[in-house]
């Protein structure tokens, strides 16, 4: 496997969604090309910190405007 | 970490308890359902802005999502967690937000182009733990433009697997294209992910 292959396949790689022939050829590629690994890491990085990323808290406006809203709906619904 | 934010809570905690809750909204208990409301607005509001990338769209998706999930909570099965379920028909309303102000400009479904641009460009060694550099805030808003400055079609798969841990599957159920489609979007969306953060993150260029 050269290192396109590798790219085309990294992100099933992380996933853990490839079949274990791949996965062993791209192990071996990983092992002698440092390019390649410093891609994959980076990304594996990039995902972690993603997973990581914070909900918007919502400014008390817009919260007050959100329950207000349902709050008529559900009136609505009662009735 | 906090008690007082469910968002932090072990994900198993948090399963049991929005099951209990979503049981008693669907037996007309509305206090319940606001409990859910609290718990996810952020999240929600959090989905809507990476998918629409206007903060009035993003809200209006948000708002309207809800509403809809209340209207039809009868129709939620159980089949899949509340919070996926959720994150449908919000992806839902921004999506059809996005198509609104964007018309005919990008397609979630169509085949992409070659891959000659799939080779990464900028190859350089990052910090050790780049991320751990930065103020709490500083990194989030890092994060939110380099999410921002994607295409549309990109952005939307990253948003959903990435960022709200939906499965491939769920993914492409949400936004209704194969789950090929899927795999090729996020792909590229991560390796363009990498590289915007790469000019923050790497050795000797602290900014």
């Amino acid at each position: 496997m050269n290192c396109k292959g590798v790219i085309r396949e990294l992100s099933n790689y992380l996933d853990g969604e490839l079949d274990s022939a791949i996965k062993e050829e791209l192990d071996r590629h990983l092992q002698h090309c440092e390019d390649c690994t410093m891609v994959l890491d980076q990304t594996k990085k990039s995902i972690e910190i993603l997973c990581d990323s914070e909900p918007i808290p919502l400014p008390a406006d817009l919260h007050a405007r959100l329950h207000s809203a349902l709050r008529q709906k559900m009136a609505k619904k009662e009735n | 970490m906090s008690a007082a934010d469910p968002n932090r809570l072990p994900s198993s905690v948090v399963r049991e308890d929005e099951h209990l809750l979503v049981a008693a909204a669907k037996k007309g208990n509305d206090a319940s359902f606001e409990e859910l409301v609290n718990r996810y607005e952020g999240k929600i509001l959090r989905l809507t802005r990476n998918i629409t990338g206007n903060r009035e769209d993003a809200e209006d998706a948000m708002q309207d999502a809800f509403l809809k999930a209340y209207s039809h909570l009868d129709e939620f099965q159980g089949d899949s967690r509340f919070y996926t379920w959720l994150v449908r028909i919000a992806a839902n309303e921004a999506l059809m937000r996005l198509r609104k102000r964007r018309p005919g400009q990008f397609s979630l479904d169509e085949p992409l182009e070659s891959d000659s641009d799939l080779m990464p460009r900028e190859l350089e060694d990052w910090r050790p733990s780049p991320e751990r550099e930065y103020a709490h805030a500083e990194m989030q808003q890092i994060l939110s433009e380099a999410v921002e400055k994607l295409e549309p079609e990109y952005r939307i798969v990253l948003a959903l697997r990435d960022i709200e841990e939906l499965s491939t599957q769920e993914t492409a159920e949400a936004l209704g294209i194969s789950a090929s489609a899927v795999k090729s979007r996020l792909l590229r969306a991560r390796l363009k992910v990498r590289e915007k953060l790469n000019r923050h993150f790497r050795k000797g260029d602290l900014n």
